[in-house]
């Protein structure tokens, strides 16, 4: 080992220039980014129809308004519940199938066009989703139209007058665009689990569920961790979707208003100093649920 | 004992065929949406309104021109604009992280480790938290309807750093570098000729994702592109729900929609193997 | 190694300003390096360009041939490019491109949807770089529209008309409303084809079938003032149809009847006359007298052709022409004709209030390179009587010229469209009724974000008190300088 670190001695200086442009372009594009955004933060500054107000430094007033005036918490409620709608399914959905895969009893055929098929919504473009959905589930759409042949329904089901409905349809969108990718990892975890674990329970006799209760879940608890904390962090960025699907207004009543959406109000008017908070608070919550992600690699190195 | 048997065979069936019953279900759940996209892009818009059928109609082409001599979408433009984005983001991002996965491999220097729990701890912050600070810098350096402030940041990448790192951490023993070093070739030779070709399976991966990404972003790309000729497809797509824009025609909106996605649909009709077994692959040891 | 590492840097740099010179136009590279020019300079800088120019200067540009090349319009939709195309002499539209031609002028049209501010957004973005964008660059005429109107020609960045050449005589034909509206200290910001009464336009079957009678008067009787109105949507709900499609359908004809403007003293002041919309739409909605579409919304479309089922619409002159006639077409691409859909089955009568919707304006963005070119077609378009004549007589909106319109209000023009009535005689007469004392530069957002709140109301998905409250969150978002309750 010592040896080898002295023949590469003269190698390391590459080591270093093989770095700089990953860390070159963070510190332009993200690195100076994040501090202005910190620094916009504190002050008042937007524009006024043509006319620039401030900047004037305000110390927290920003942070203060976000929850006193702007209805910050009703902004997250709508995120976590939205993402919950369409996390608890995906990942029982995901949980299911996963173990239907790898079941060698059930033998279950077609399972790579299965898994195609799943995955595929996953990389369809969120906007062109999203104005799909909006186009389908519109009150005059074609999915109205197929319920009132049926028979289910005598009147138009007007999905986004409606608070479950708007809600549902996003999460329902989420639910399709991530179940798939969440299976696949899933899997892998479950195949990742030593066999003789499998093998002991089944001379025990335990049953299907029985083994997928005691051994498969216990054993992916980690994954689980990781998935739950990758959505969470997917779900705080919740933008595309619901912008379209809202047409940035995040109706009724701001039910559907995220977070993001609600930054990007602020962005498109050019109000530095509120959007500058928001996304100092944003950035604060991810980068505490990024450090959790980080101690679960940390963890499983060792 | 064969009674159980029995029992136990029964229940398999019952388990096989309940399983293949939510399969199928999630099936219908994932294809439907795209089968009305398609039925509704062969249809007039006058038909549309009058309600939905489950044949195709005959207004296909028409639909499709008549979406093409739309002035105020240029589609054919955000196409390629969004080809050209995407492309140019996925050779730069598997590159350039390749490269910074390598230093972190195969160097042994002083910070090595610092570095490296830095890459994954800011792995997972999302861009929008810094975009208010990115938008300013990019007003600031005149960058607003340039492609630079949407392809150049995707140089640094931690979560593609991380998944060609974890690669490597499979496929590449110091040894070949050591090898390659005796032979007299330059590091970055080394780097270009020796390593990046056993990196082939992992780079052509990621390449995917990252055009993937970059073809479905929209967040930014709306607030750096203004410029008509320059916009990407999602940012025209979005243009769709502005309703005095466009005289809604339906056909042509089903039609701007499909155009957008398949694309990538029949790329991963090809590749589907490959991209499923990446996302597994990236999560192993995830 | 440090000069490696030096010489990393360099070549970093080059490729990272070699690939914005292909990302863009190279002066946006140019520009990088030198002036730091931040937005309150960029401000000033027009300050001063605006006070200097003053008739001397556009005149030695004209004179000196120093017109640019490039004429830039700015606009949210296509309604004036198919006026020049139709209307300008001498232009040449290439559907390829989608430029034209005026000489060996390239006209280059801008096109920004107007919703969430978005067309204001760009366009406020480009005035406050137009001091430092190259000539070709530069904004030379842009459209506003009544909503936001004295947002810009209270600034500087729109010019005086009569710098630009016009004079009273030009104008003098054009009704007063639309001059006073884009009047700032006493100069004439903008100039504008079209006059913006609005009408409610009804279908003939309909009404035959429910009220007995087509013929407008008879039927504007029936809706003389809101109760008749209201019977008459009772009637059309006992016989199957809606009285109206939207829940903001009848808005304007509340929101241009207020006491005082959005805006007062930086505080948004809710009138009571719109909160009186929002009782009556509410009723209607319950009692289900509307269909609940939302404005522009494809429901809301499709309600205007043959398969609706509502009787009427309210609509100012460009809706009539520019809106109702296509969506009314059963095939869009055959020809406009009776026959075709329900094209010929609407009449239209003044409704139970005097209203306007809209308008447009042409303004010259002060810094343009071609202001002889930008005075031409504000003269052809905005105060030529023949030309205007012209668009009435083909197009059927009603333009900005009282001697041509009273003479086609008092001849035999008719409207195929609308069953054969001379609509121009009803828009003559409430043209000259036009109120717009009450505008403010806050009309759009207010408006959009009021009519927005409000949906959750009639939706039964929010209270009255939080709509208000939603639409007073809003509000604030969109311009953070207002106060509010």
């Amino acid at each position: 080992m010592s040896k080898k670190k002295s023949s590469c001695v003269r190698y390391t200086k590459w080591g270093y220039i093989f770095l700089i442009p990953f860390f070159l372009v963070y510190t332009i594009f993200s690195l100076i980014p994040l501090i202005s955004t910190i620094y916009n933060s504190f002050f008042e500054n937007y524009m006024s129809g043509l006319n620039q107000i401030g900047p004037t430094f305000v110390g927290f007033d920003n942070y203060i308004k976000l929850f006193k005036e702007a209805n910050i918490l009703k902004y997250t409620w709508n995120t976590i519940i939205i993402w919950l709608l369409g996390f608890i399914p995906q990942i029982v959905v995901s949980l299911t199938l996963a173990a239907w895969f790898v079941d060698l009893r059930l033998k279950l055929k077609a399972k790579g066009f299965f898994k195609t098929v799943i995955y595929m919504p996953g990389l369809i473009m969120a906007a062109a989703f999203s104005m799909l959905f909006f186009s389908i589930f519109s009150d005059a759409g074609p999915v109205n139209d197929i319920l009132m042949d049926l028979n289910i329904i005598d009147q138009p089901f007007r999905f986004l007058a409606n608070v479950g409905g708007t809600r549902g349809l996003i999460a329902l969108m989420n639910f399709l665009m991530w179940f798939g990718n969440t299976t696949i990892i899933l899997m892998a975890g479950i195949l990742g689990i030593d066999t003789s674990l499998f093998e002991a329970a089944e001379v025990d006799g335990a049953r299907a569920f029985q083994i997928f209760r005691f051994i498969t879940i216990p054993q992916l608890k980690p994954i689980l961790v990781y998935v739950l904390i990758t959505s969470l962090i997917g779900g705080l960025q919740m933008f595309d979707v619901p912008q379209i699907l809202t047409n940035g207004r995040g109706l009724p009543n701001n039910t559907s208003m995220t977070l993001i959406m609600y930054l990007n109000k602020h962005l498109f008017s050019k109000n530095y100093g509120l959007g500058g908070a928001l996304s100092v608070m944003l950035f604060t919550l991810t980068l505490a649920l990024s450090l959790l992600v980080y101690r679960i690699f940390v963890k499983k190195e060792n | 004992m064969i009674n159980k048997n029995d029992n136990g065979l029964l229940g398999l069936y019952i388990r096989r065929a309940f399983s293949y019953f939510v399969l199928i279900f999630l099936m219908i759940l994932c294809l439907l949406p795209f089968y009305i996209l398609i039925i509704n892009s062969t249809r007039a818009h006058p038909d549309i309104q009058k309600g939905f059928s489950f044949l195709p109609g005959s207004y296909f082409v028409r639909n499709f021109k008549a979406l093409l001599a739309d002035k105020n979408l240029p589609v054919v433009k955000g196409t390629i604009n969004s080809f050209i984005i995407a492309g140019l983001t996925a050779l730069l991002t598997t590159y350039f992280s390749s490269i910074t996965a390598y230093s972190v491999h195969v160097y042994d220097f002083k910070f090595k480790k610092v570095i490296y729990s830095f890459i994954l701890m800011i792995m997972m912050v999302p861009t929008q938290v810094t975009s208010l600070g990115f938008i300013k810098l990019i007003r600031d350096m005149k960058m607003l309807n340039s492609y630079i402030p949407l392809i150049v940041p995707s140089i640094a990448a931690p979560i593609v750093v991380f998944f060609i790192k974890q690669y490597m951490d499979a496929v590449l023993p110091l040894e070949i570098v050591e090898a390659a070093r005796i032979d007299g070739s330059h590091e970055f030779k080394t780097f270009n000729k020796i390593v990046l070709p056993i990196l082939k399976p992992a780079i052509a991966v990621q390449i995917i994702f990252a055009f993937t990404n970059s073809w479905n972003n929209y967040f930014i790309p709306a607030l750096v592109l203004t410029d008509k000729d320059k916009k990407t497809l999602p940012i025209l797509i979005a243009q769709l729900r502005s309703a005095d824009f466009l005289k809604f025609d339906m056909g042509k909106v089903y039609m701007m929609i499909a155009l957008s996605i398949f694309p990538i649909v029949i790329v991963y009709m090809f590749l589907s193997r490959q991209i499923v077994g990446g996302v597994a692959m990236g999560s192993v040891k995830g | 190694m440090k000069k490696k590492l030096l010489s990393l840097f360099f070549v970093m740099t080059m490729i990272i300003s070699l690939l914005a010179g292909c990302g863009d136009k190279n002066k946006e590279t140019e520009d990088l390096g030198g002036d730091n020019v931040d937005v309150e300079n960029g401000v000033e800088d027009v300050d001063d360009e605006g006070e200097d120019n003053t008739g001397s200067e556009i005149e030695e540009q004209t004179n000196a041939d120093g017109e640019g090349k490039v004429l830039n319009i700015w606009c949210w939709n296509t309604e004036f490019q198919s006026r020049v195309k139709d209307f300008y002499p001498g232009y040449v539209h290439d559907d390829a491109s989608g430029t034209g031609k005026i000489g060996d002028i390239t006209v280059n049209w801008i096109i920004t949807p107007n919703e969430g501010n978005a067309y204001q957004n760009a366009l406020d973005a480009a005035l406050l770089e137009q001091a430092n964008a190259t000539d070709d660059d530069k904004i030379d005429l842009f459209l506003i529209e009544a909503d936001y109107a004295l947002k810009y020609t209270a600034s500087d960045y729109t010019m005086d008309v009569k710098d630009l050449g016009l004079t009273d005589a030009d104008m003098a034909q054009q009704y007063q409303y639309t001059k006073d509206i884009v009047t700032a200290d006493g100069k004439i910001k903008g100039s504008t084809w079209q006059a913006t009464p609005g009408l409610f336009a009804y279908r003939r079957s309909i009404a035959k079938e429910v009220l007995g009678t087509d013929d407008p008067n008879v039927v504007q009787e029936k809706l003389a003032d809101w109760d008749k109105f209201n019977a008459v949507a009772a009637d059309m709900k006992a016989a199957g149809y809606t009285m109206l499609s939207g829940y903001d359908d009848s808005y304007r004809t509340f929101s241009n009847n207020v006491s005082g403007p959005w805006v007062q003293d930086g505080k948004v002041v809710v009138d009571d006359n719109l909160m009186a919309w929002v009782d009556q739409t509410k009723m209607f909605t319950d009692a289900g007298y509307n269909n609940k579409t939302s404005l522009w919304a494809p429901e809301w479309s499709a309600d205007q052709g043959p398969e609706g089922k509502t009787f009427g619409f309210f609509y100012s002159t460009w809706g009539i022409n520019f809106t109702l006639l296509d969506n009314s077409l059963a095939d869009a691409d055959g020809p406009k004709e009776p026959g075709n859909g329900i094209f010929g089955d609407w009449a239209v009568c003044y409704g139970p209030e005097p209203y306007y919707w809209g308008g447009t304006w042409l303004c010259a963005a002060t810094g343009t390179d071609n202001p002889s070119a930008v005075k031409d077609i504000m003269l052809k378009l905005t105060c030529d009587k023949e030309i205007m004549k012209n668009i009435t007589e083909v197009t059927q909106d009603y333009t900005n010229n009282m001697e041509a319109m009273n003479e086609l209000a008092n001849s035999d023009f008719q409207s195929a469209f609308l069953g054969g009535q001379n609509h121009i005689a009803l828009f003559a007469e409430a043209a000259p009724k036009i109120d717009m004392s009450n505008i403010s530069s806050y009309d759009q957002g207010c408006n959009e974000e009021f009519q927005g709140a409000f949906k959750d109301y009639f939706d039964g998905n929010a209270s009255k008190e939080d709509a208000l409250n939603n639409f007073y969150t809003n509000i604030v978002i969109k311009y953070p300088e207002l106060t509010t309750e």
